[in-house]
């Protein structure tokens, strides 16, 4: 394959590495003055690498001899990723702005643009150590966002724990690699599937294969925050500026489920059995736990940080399925799932008081429907919808991945989730009766600016059942994307 | 007349209406809200002349069907079972708007617009043809139902709406799993469709515990009946009106579309449970209302044991059950929501539930009394009244699968008796003792105009109730026919009918048609 043709197939990833670095020089040249000009430039570069996705971005096939794999499925990712990474973007100046302490700098747009070509390389690996690379690249901007307000103790303190945290499960997953790697002799997807093959073939058991696939589970189980490695979730999303936690909960949990489909069917596919247990578990133990934990968090940024967790248990429930409906199912999950999110936090970021310092209490919100009921209208929208009720597209993400359970004859998995998830919606609707049964509080300072309330209508229209008219076509491309991985 | 989409419009216009309501002040949000529900009744009229009741008729009629994605299709469509229970709803639902016009002061646009969406979620559920289209109208009748009890309930409102939310989400999430099951299986979601499709006796004993999950909470039998007393005290009185009017129902109308024809082996083999817990409900939740020192909860405790005639007659796979079911759970909706508009009045007035609070109302409202009677005397089941047929009729069905059960549930009409009458007496009979009670004022017009009208309609059910099952005979019969093959065997024997008096009754029956044919040509 020539060389050109490779380029043309990681376009994305290079409009966003070659934006980036542009863009750090103007931030360095220019200094604060520069932020806004760097921001909406960032927005167009994401809005390029987006652009880039059509043609052989998506429909390539394999570049670089393996090590990238430019398909349907990548595609599909790397769309949502960067609208989220750009939304992210976006939101950010104001909250930044009316916040004591540390200003918006052009280092925040540029590390999201990293990250995302980082989430870009990601989801497009082909290989063990594309696979790491992209991790990493990630994970390190990530990192540095996460302690973006400097001078703040919190954000300081979820940074490192971040770090720390990530540093630790980046090296189980690197101890996974080097097992798997030592015992099928490739770190390419396809020979390492081809040895897994064997090895189920020849019905022995390969312990160091087994062990492999045990740790590559458990560093990608840190990075979409499944239960058991799901600890630093609440702290970092708490500590993080807000924005920056809007950020963390949509674009990297879907580049790591991605990751995480992409590894467990195109590398790891014949030895569903084993990881499908692994699944299964992290599936459920998420969904009990994000459940659970959430009823007595008094923090609305924590108790969407155990909503996350719910969540990815949900997304799981697909993925144990093992199925291309199973996948397709996932992939419309983290679509609605990311809708709902951003939608949930832009809202958290109007919440802010007469002297326009955040406030992230629960309490807070005591009487919104009042105060403010559009906002308030737009939070039940996203509540009810992450609790799975219907006619909202909540319901129809877990309709999803459910059907995709039952079709692949996991029975219990499918009951026990879906009785699990009513644990979920005692949260979801304890925040609906805080906004409009309890009296209200204070009211929150400030009006909603344009583009954070269009946002928020956008994603409450998307998600309410006028959003039922993008089912048929949102089904037919999952299966598309979810196609190529089979 | 066949290709206007009746049913589509008597959905969208309560959803544009309430969307219209937001929009507006408290004034105009109840006349629209008003005019949105008096616009649909006037369409469910419209449904019911137009509705084919000839022997040739189509089971389904008013079909519409647009695919959605998937299997998943806007799939609508009544038989004479749904006919009656969207008209139920439609009927109740301008009584509801019409009862809050002054007990509802707080946020008046946000409520109006809350029982829109109810009635467009009720109308949906009945009419759904498609499984997934059925379950997301069930469903999502949670929401304003929540929001209703939790913003304008009582004291104890959050509790009371917590309760209500999960006791019932908890149900229904099994029922999905059955039903994504029964989508795969069947490869369709059509509703007549796996009506019709057999699926294997192992299999049918699961789905019919999910789905009974779910229906049993929201009809509700006992022992999960808890939520409804704790609802209905903390609702507001149009709310409880459309709880014990229309959603109760949907438990009723969830076992006669999904578990019977779809799972009629496993109907058989359970009929037991369902006996014995309508059995101990009769007699305990009936029991439980005569100790009730407020209003609302013994009316609520009576609903229990209503509901558990209506399951009894269900599970009893003969035409007389069916139907009587069915009469019980459109008497029922009547009766009961008349009751609780009943208790809204003086509600209103005194601010009150406490049945000793009150006394001797007899003596300054009469009017009052006199429909407090009529209504009392239906939920007894005072022949002439609704109550009375489809009581009858519903253990005349009992009577033949299982005597027992139909004499212990033939005493909840003697205990129904023994509440009501003593709830009467407290509160319409004796002195005047309080001032204040003394003080208030009769029914106004416009407290006669929401139940003059049910009172009528409960008359005409108990003279005349053929114009009620008329309807669904035919649906009843096909519903009949395909239990047949499941009917598990009665323990009472009737004794042999005697020849001769089968003979004399053949020939009045036959002098009587001979003079009505001849009538007939006369005219």
């Amino acid at each position: 394959m020539s060389w050109s043709a490779n380029l043309a197939m990681t376009l994305p990833e290079i409009i966003l590495s070659v934006g980036a670095m542009v863009l750090l020089i103007v931030g360095v040249w220019g200094g604060p003055a520069s932020t806004r000009a760097v921001s909406i430039t960032s927005v167009f570069v994401l809005a390029g690498a987006s652009l880039a996705l059509v043609g052989p971005a998506s429909t390539g096939g394999v570049a670089f001899d393996g090590l990238y794999y430019a398909d349907g499925f990548a595609g599909f990712a790397k769309l949502l990723i960067f609208i989220a990474a750009a939304v992210s973007i976006v939101i950010a100046p104001r909250f930044f702005q009316r916040t004591s302490g540390e200003n918006l700098r052009p280092e925040y747009p540029v590390l999201i643009l990293l990250s995302a070509a980082g989430m870009g390389i990601m989801v497009s690996a082909g290989d063990l150590i594309t696979l790491y690379m992209g991790l990493e690249l990630q994970s390190l901007a990530a990192y540095v966002l996460a302690s973006f307000m400097r001078r703040d103790n919190r954000s300081a303190e979820a940074g490192l724990k971040y770090f720390v945290l990530g540093a630790l499960a980046s090296g189980i997953l690197l101890y996974g690699i080097s097992l798997v790697y030592g015992f099928s002799a490739s770190t390419d997807f396809r020979t390492i599937a081809a040895v897994y093959g064997e090895a189920a073939a020849s019905g022995e058991r390969n312990l160091g294969l087994l062990f492999g696939l045990v740790f590559v589970f458990a560093g990608l189980a840190f990075k979409i925050s499944a239960v058991p490695f799901h600890m630093w979730t609440p702290d970092v999303y708490e500590g993080a500026p807000t924005p920056v936690t809007a950020f963390f909960a949509s674009a990297p949990k879907v580049a790591a489920v991605a990751l995480a489909v992409r590894v467990a069917v195109d590398a790891m596919g014949p030895a569903l059995i084993e990881w499908r247990q692994i699944v299964i578990f992290a599936a459920l133990a998420s969904i009990i736990l994000g459940a659970v934990a959430a009823i007595g968090q008094t923090s609305i940024k924590r108790l969407l940080a155990y909503s996350s967790i719910n969540n990815i248990g949900f997304v799981l429930i697909g993925l144990a399925a093992g199925t291309a409906e199973g996948v397709a199912a996932v992939l419309f999950y983290l679509v609605v799932y990311v809708v709902m999110t951003l939608g949930s936090f832009i809202v958290v970021l109007q919440m802010r008081r007469e002297d326009g310092q955040p406030v992230e209490t629960i309490a807070s919100m005591a009487g919104m429907s009042r105060t403010r009921p559009g906002l308030a209208l737009a939070m039940a929208i996203f509540m009810f919808s992450l609790a799975g009720i219907p006619p909202l597209l909540g319901f129809n993400a877990k309709l999803a991945v459910f059907t995709a359970a039952v079709n692949a004859g996991l029975y219990p998995l499918a009951v026990a989730g879906v009785v699990a998830s009513v644990i979920g919606a005692f949260y979801y609707i304890k925040i609906v009766k805080v906004m409009y049964f309890d009296d209200p509080a204070p009211a929150f300072a400030g009006k909603t600016p344009m583009v954070e309330g269009g946002l928020i209508t956008a994603s409450a229209i998307l998600v309410s059942p006028i959003g039922w008219a993008l089912l048929a076509p949102l089904g037919v491309w999952t299966a598309f994307a979810a196609q190529a991985l089979f | 007349m066949n290709d206007f989409p009746i049913l589509s419009v008597m959905l969208a216009v309560p959803a544009l209406a309430a969307v219209a309501c937001l929009y507006s002040g408290a004034e105009r949000a109840r006349w629209i809200a008003l005019g949105a529900t008096l616009v649909n009744l006037a369409l469910g009229v419209l449904l019911w002349v137009n509705f084919d009741l000839s022997a040739s008729a189509p089971q389904w009629q008013f079909s519409e069907y647009a695919p959605i994605f998937g299997q998943f299709a806007w799939a609508l469509g009544i038989d004479g079972i749904a006919l009656l229970l969207i008209m139920l709803s439609v009927f109740l639902m301008p009584i509801c708007i019409g009862a809050s016009w002054t007990a509802i002061q707080k946020r008046v646009p946000e409520y109006m617009a809350l029982f829109l969406i109810v009635e467009v979620l009720m109308i949906g559920t009945f009419a759904a043809q498609d499984l997934l289209l059925f379950y997301v109208f069930f469903e999502a009748g949670l929401i304003p139902m929540y929001l209703i009890i939790g913003i304008w309930g009582g004291a104890n409102r959050i509790y009371a709406s917590y309760k209500f939310f999960l006791y019932t989400l908890l149900g229904s999430v099994l029922m999905l799993i059955a039903m994504i099951y029964m989508a795969v299986t069947a490869g369709t979601t059509s509703i007549p469709a796996l009506m019709e499709y057999d699926f294997p006796a192992g299999v049918q004993t699961w789905l019919w515990l999910a789905f009974f999950a779910s229906f049993a909470v929201k009809v509700p039998m006992w022992p999960v009946h808890t939520w409804l007393p704790d609802a209905h005290v903390q609702a507001p009185t149009a709310g409880s009106v459309i709880l014990a009017g229309v959603l109760l129902k949907l438990g009723g109308y969830g076992f006669i579309r999904f578990s019977l024809p779809m799972f009629p082996e496993a109907s058989a083999d359970f009929t037991w449970l369902v006996f014995a817990l309508s059995a101990v409900a009769v007699v305990y939740t009936s029991l439980v209302a005569l100790v009730q020192s407020d209003m609302k909860k013994l009316i609520a405790y009576s609903s229990v044991a209503h509901m558990a005639i209506v399951t009894i007659g269900l599970f009893a796979f003969n035409q007389q059950g069916l139907e009587g079911a069915m009469i019980v759970m459109l008497s029922h909706g009547l009766v009961s929501g008349a009751l609780f508009l009943c208790v809204g009045v003086i509600y209103d007035r005194l601010h009150t539930r406490e049945i000793a609070r009150y006394g001797g109302l007899s003596t300054n409202m009469p009017k009052y009394a006199v429909l407090f009677l009529l209504f009392t005397m239906a939920s007894i089941g005072l022949p002439g009244t609704s109550g009375f047929v489809g009581e009858l009729l519903s253990l005349m069905g009992a009577y033949q699968v299982s005597t027992w059960v139909a004499l212990i549930c033939g005493t909840g009409v003697i205990l129904g008796a023994a509440y009501m009458l003593y709830l009467y007496r407290r509160v319409a009979m004796g002195e005047l003792v309080h001032d204040d009670v003394k003080a208030m004022p009769d029914l106004n017009r416009r407290e006669m105009w929401l139940l003059a009208p049910i009172a009528a309609v409960v008359l005409w059910m108990g003279v005349y109730p053929e114009s009620f099952m008329a309807p669904m005979r035919a649906d009843i019969a096909t519903l009949v026919e395909r239990l047949d093959r499941a009917k598990p065997d009665g323990d009472s024997r009737p004794t042999e009918a005697r020849a001769d008096a089968v003979a004399a009754q053949a020939q009045r029956i036959e002098a009587a048609q001979n003079t009505q044919a001849a009538h007939g040509e006369a005219h």
